[in-house]
């Protein structure tokens, strides 16, 4: 096992410019999801009490939520978990699989909107 | 013709440029995506069509210890900062396995360690507040207290059939939810001891790399995504 991954290691040597996780890159990330989660609190702490005069903030908030949660998995995956360094083949071999889990979105949101008129 | 070829994919090699282990880490929390996404979904799917559901802002509204009421996700706020605080010391201990800094790499682990451990302390809080006010699998409170955690919309509250219904989804939802991905905090800081059990041994020195470190690192920024999605569908949404 050592042998493979010095290997490894060699053939990135190789390469030359290999991009990696800089200590300043890793705080610059840290600043991006804190400054995120911050734009969600003061959304749900001021924005949302604040403008809730028709009683359905959640209509216009929750689609900032979720864009702003995929804005921060991306910074993970992306950064944290050096998915965007790694080559294009194995990063489509993570993300490929995961799209499918948008049918299962689309399927259950399709029958939950049935169980409200089975409900009724 | 006769050339022999050397694309990544003619064999021989890693096609990926990954070793072995970390491709399986890889595909491992692959699959532990599909069985959060599952459990979101489902959740999801209930909620949607549920006719109420206990609003967030009323139902976190305690810093378990200091406040009581009035403090909506103060204390989730807190979990969250110290989750992806954690995820930080993560990355600057892999950052330092890089440079073989050995040194460095225990300091980091052992302060990704600590945020674990904070992180489960203010999950076994939260989880207790909740059961103090008669939540649990199957529970829910009595319907003076329940009828506290819901808005009224058009100055009516619905009726206790429904808030009780909604009530008993929400309890078993959040606890199996938060409760899994807490499973995952635990079983992370475990692993994360005995790495950093064997970076001190001196394992992965002689081993010449610290490869060991970025794949339980790989596991622990997956727990940190996971609250992330965790964090937005049961606190914010």
């Amino acid at each position: 096992m050592s042998s493979e991954t010095t290997n490894i290691h060699a053939e990135e040597a190789g390469h030359g410019e290999h991009e990696t996780m800089t200590k300043k890159r890793i705080w610059k990330v840290f600043y991006i999801l804190l400054g995120i989660t911050c734009i969600e609190f003061f959304i749900a702490l001021y924005l949302v009490p604040h403008y809730n005069t028709s009683g359905n903030a959640s209509h216009w908030a929750n689609p900032i939520y979720i864009v702003l949660t995929l804005f921060k998995a991306f910074y993970i995956v992306g950064y944290f978990m050096h998915l965007k360094f790694e080559k294009l083949d194995m990063a489509l071999a993570i993300i490929v699989p995961v799209l499918f889990i948008i049918g299962l979105i689309l399927v259950l949101t399709n029958e939950s909107h049935y169980w409200i008129d089975l409900r009724l | 013709m006769d050339e022999v070829k050397s694309t990544p994919w003619s064999g021989g090699r890693s096609p990926f440029n990954v070793e072995y282990g970390k491709l399986m880490m890889w595909f491992f929390l692959l699959s532990d995506a599909f069985t959060f996404s599952s459990l979101l979904i489902s959740y999801g799917a209930l909620r949607f069509s549920a006719p109420t559901w206990p609003a967030p802002s009323l139902v976190f509204q305690s810093f378990p210890g200091l406040i009581e009421h009035g403090a909506p996700l103060v204390f989730v706020g807190l979990m969250t900062f110290i989750l992806i605080m954690s995820s930080v010391t993560m990355v600057l201990a892999v950052e330092a396995g890089h440079r073989n800094a050995k040194k460095e790499v225990v300091t980091w682990m052992l302060f990704t360690i600590l945020g674990g451990l904070m992180f489960l302390s203010c999950q076994a809080l939260e989880w207790n507040h909740l059961h103090g006010e008669g939540f649990w699998w199957g529970h829910i409170p009595t319907a003076e207290v329940l009828k506290e955690f819901f808005q009224a919309r058009n100055n009516v509250l619905p009726s206790y059939a429904q808030q009780a219904m909604t009530s008993h989804q929400f309890a078993n939802l959040f606890f199996t939810i938060t409760g899994f991905h807490g499973f995952h905090v635990f079983s992370g800081v475990i692993i994360n001891i005995i790495i950093t059990v064997n970076v001190l041994l001196g394992t992965y020195q002689k081993r010449g790399s610290y490869l060991m470190v970025e794949k339980v690192g790989l596991y622990w920024h997956f727990v940190d995504l996971v609250w992330v999605f965790v964090f937005t569908f049961f606190y914010l949404v």
